[in-house]
Formats: C-alpha cells, structure tokens, sequence
C-alpha cells in the first residue's frame, strides 16, 4: 500500500516536471510557436491510450484463455483508461486544429480513426456492464474486445485510402520527418510519463474491480450461508 | 455428426422457421424501404445529386436493416429456451454459429436483391450494365456484415436492452466495411464503371479477418 503512494506521488513529480519541461525547456517551434507546445500533451497521451487499449487487447485474449477473473480486471481497468486518455486526445486536438488548420474538426484517417476507436471502447465497457452473470460478462466483453482490436488496423487503412489531413507522422515517420535533438529528448519524457500515469490508473481501476469481485464472492457466500442456516432452524439466529 | 451436416441441417431449421412466419424478412424490407424513401425528405435528390450520394445510402439502408434483422436470431432462441437444445446437441459450436451465419446470409442477402431495383428506380441509378460486379460488392459486403453481426447478436441477446445495444456494438465495428462497400459501389455507378481492386480486396480481407476469428471464438460464444 505505501509503495502505491509513493509511485503516485512520484508520477504527480514527473508529471509537473514534464510540463516544465514541455513549457520551457523545448525549443520554440518555428511556425506554430506556443501551440504547438499542446503537441507535448497531446501525442504522449493518445500513445499512452493506445498502449492502454493494447494490454485490454492482450488481457482479453489472456482471459479466454485462462478464464482467471484477473484478466478481466485488467481488461476492464486498461480499456477504460485508455477511454479516458483517448477522450483528452479527443479534447486537445481541436483546440491545436484550431488555430492551425483554421477548423475543430476534420475526418481524417488518424482522427476518425481515435474517435471509431473511442466508440468502440465505449461499447466495450457498456455491452460488460449490461450483462447480468459476472462470469458472461466477462467472456462476451473479452470476445468483443478481440473483435474490436481487429478492427483497429481495418479502420485505420480503410480511412487511410479514402482521405487525409493529419501532419504526417513527426515520430517515426520516415524521411524528411523528425524532431529537433531537443524536442525529441522532451518528448519521449513526456511519453514516458504518461506511460507513466497511466500505468498507475489502470493498477488502481484494477483494484477496485477486485474489490467489487470480492464483495461479490462474499455476498454469495453469506446468502449460501443463511440460507443453509434456515433450512437448520435449532442453529441460533445469531450465528447467521 | 460431421460440420457440414449439422450446418446444412440448422441453415434448414432456421429457412424452414422464417418461410412459416416470413416475419423478419418483411420487416426487413420494409423498414429498408422507409430509409431509403425517408432519406429522399432529407436531401431532395436531383438527378445528379442522388448519384453521389446513392452508394452510401444503399449501404446505410442496408446495415441499417441488418442491424434490425440480426437482433432475433438469437433473442428468437430464448423464448422456450431452445439455445439450450442446441448446445447439447452432439454438434461444435462452430456449426451452430455457421448455420446461423448463413441463415442471415440469406436473409439479409434476399431483402438486399430485393430492396436494390425498388432502388435503381427511385433514385435513377442504373445498375444492369454492372450487376455482376455489383452482385460480387454486395455479397461481400453482406457476408462482413452478417459475420460481425451474428456474433454480436449472440453477445447482445444476453444483456438488458439488447435491441440497442447490437447497432452500438455492431456499427463502429462495421464503418471499415461500410467505406469499403460505399466507395465500391460508387466505383461501379460512375460514368465509367470498374472494379475497384482495392476495395474489393479490403472487403474480402474484412470478411476473412472477422470469420477467422469468429471460428476462433465461438467456442467462448456459446457455452454454458
């Protein structure tokens, strides 16, 4: 418990110094000047989201596999983190497009594709909830988990065929892109980070899905208990 | 009992079923019919106009009705509990879901060749130089749908307000499909008609990638 303390106050250090970092050490950008700064936040969380979808991804196959209620926590917990991140990406974009592109909103492939991907989550944690049986609930989200992980790279291409805005990838993306030596030190520290952070989140969500898991166990046992305990009416009441 | 003839056996029981009522098809139909009058109110087509925004009104009427046609083939199971039978029947669950599958496939194949002339007609798309083509964009297109949308039928028919929940789950799964299926189309209704290879190819990948892994799974879909 106290190691969990500590790596939350170590992360809120981290996070404070990466927006220092990402405020005053990176070099200004030549064309876009202080907006572009919103880049520091903005791709270190959608990469941290994506990750977050990925061990969803993993955990979902895991427990098809093993059927442990553990992967299930862990699926449930990343999936909605990464909910979460992916709706700040949602939220940062347009306020950079804004004054960048002159518009909020364009369908673009990566655009379109973080919002499909977010409405595909989105359903994820909802079909989970709408099952009744926790043992069903868990295997129908895994399976539509996987389904919805396959889709990832089909939207991704099929948007990519039909149209694109986005600035071409600044990160990896070939040559002629790239990052100046010093933005590019800012900006794998800012991925880290959030990797960072949302590592934490998902422990914590995780958490609280083994506490509901276990609350849920005990319930059962206590009804099993008393109602074995009224078909034995000479045990005393105040035992049950 | 070998998968083809379970499959051939359930595909008869789920044809025989909907030809006694023939409930869900004409529902189907209808209700694609009243999309695609409803979507002429919504956008008042000239000539020109209809033909660039015909292809993907074809295909949302058409997912739309999936969409609605696919929710009771499993919900229809839960009535006398017969899904229960039928896991027990000395069949793989793999046969189950295909038999399904195809039962849909035809389904939602026939409203499909039913609704489309209804269509050329009122938004004066000509469609009888391509049809072969065209047939080939929508058989690809339906099995896509029909794939996703039988496994999802069977995850939503467990879960509280299951008719909803299947176009939330269905749809964002099916918008690589949808594009693909439109811009197809659109290729095959232009002044210069042609197969566009990509897209077909995109199809076909989508259809694989889903079947894969929906007989990968369906062991986890139905059991008990």
């Amino acid at each position: 418990m106290e190691l969990q303390i500590e790596s939350a106050v170590f992360t809120a250090i981290l996070i404070g110094c990466a927006g220092y970092a990402a405020l005053f050490i990176a070099p200004d950008e030549s064309t876009m000047h202080a907006i572009q700064r919103i880049f520091y936040f903005h791709a270190p969380v959608a990469w941290a989201g994506m990750d977050a979808f990925a061990v969803t991804f993993i955990a979902n196959i895991a427990y098809l596999a093993t059927k442990r209620p553990k992967w299930d926590w862990i699926g449930v917990a990343s999936a909605e983190v990464g909910l979460v991140f992916t709706t700040t990406v949602l939220i940062t974009g347009p306020i950079w497009a804004h004054p960048v592109w002159g518009i909020w909103w364009t369908w673009e492939a990566r655009l379109t594709s973080t919002l499909l991907l977010w409405l595909l989550y989105v359903a994820y944690v909802m079909l989970r909830k709408m099952v009744d049986t926790p043992e069903r609930a868990a295997s129908y989200a895994a399976i539509f988990g996987i389904f919805a992980y396959l889709d990832v790279p089909l939207v991704y291409l099929s948007i990519r065929f039909w149209r694109t805005q986005h600035p071409a990838p600044v990160v990896f993306g070939g040559a002629g892109s790239g990052l100046d030596p010093e933005m590019s030190k800012v900006f794998f520290f800012c991925v880290l980070v959030m990797h960072c952070l949302m590592v934490i989140l998902v422990r914590q969500r995780y958490q609280l899905e083994r506490l509901r898991y276990e609350i849920h166990e005990a319930r059962l046992a206590a009804e099993d208990y008393a109602a074995r305990a009224e078909s034995f009416p000479a045990v005393p009441k105040e035992i049950v | 009992m070998g998968t083809g003839r379970a499959v051939a056996i359930l595909l008869g029981k789920e044809l025989r079923g909907e030809l006694r009522s023939r409930e869900l098809l004409n529902t189907t139909l209808i209700f694609a019919l009243i999309v695609v009058v409803i979507f002429s109110f919504a956008f008042d087509p000239t000539a020109a106009e209809a033909r660039r925004f015909a292809p993907g009104l074809l295909w949302i009427a058409f997912l739309f009705a999936g969409t609605l046609m696919l929710n009771p083939s499993f919900a229809r199971e839960q009535a006398n509990d017969t899904l229960q039978a039928l896991r027990m029947a000395p069949i793989s669950p793999f046969a189950l879901l295909l038999g399904k599958i195809l039962a849909n496939f035809v389904f939602l194949l026939t409203a499909e060749l039913v609704l489309l002339p209804v269509f050329a007609v009122l938004y004066n798309v000509t469609i009888l130089p391509v049809i072969g083509r065209l047939l080939l964009v929508i058989v690809l297109g339906t099995f896509g749908v029909v794939v996703t949308g039988t496994v999802f039928a069977a995850l939503a028919s467990q879960a509280r307000m299951r008719e909803l929940l299947l176009p939330l789950l269905l749809l964002p799964v099916l918008a690589p499909l949808l594009i693909a299926s439109v811009e197809a189309t659109a290729a095959l209704l232009n002044d210069e008609p042609a197969l566009d290879p990509t897209w077909t190819v995109f199809l076909v990948a989508f259809d694989v990638v889903f079947f894969t892994a929906s007989w990968l799974l369906c062991e986890h879909l139905i059991e008990e």
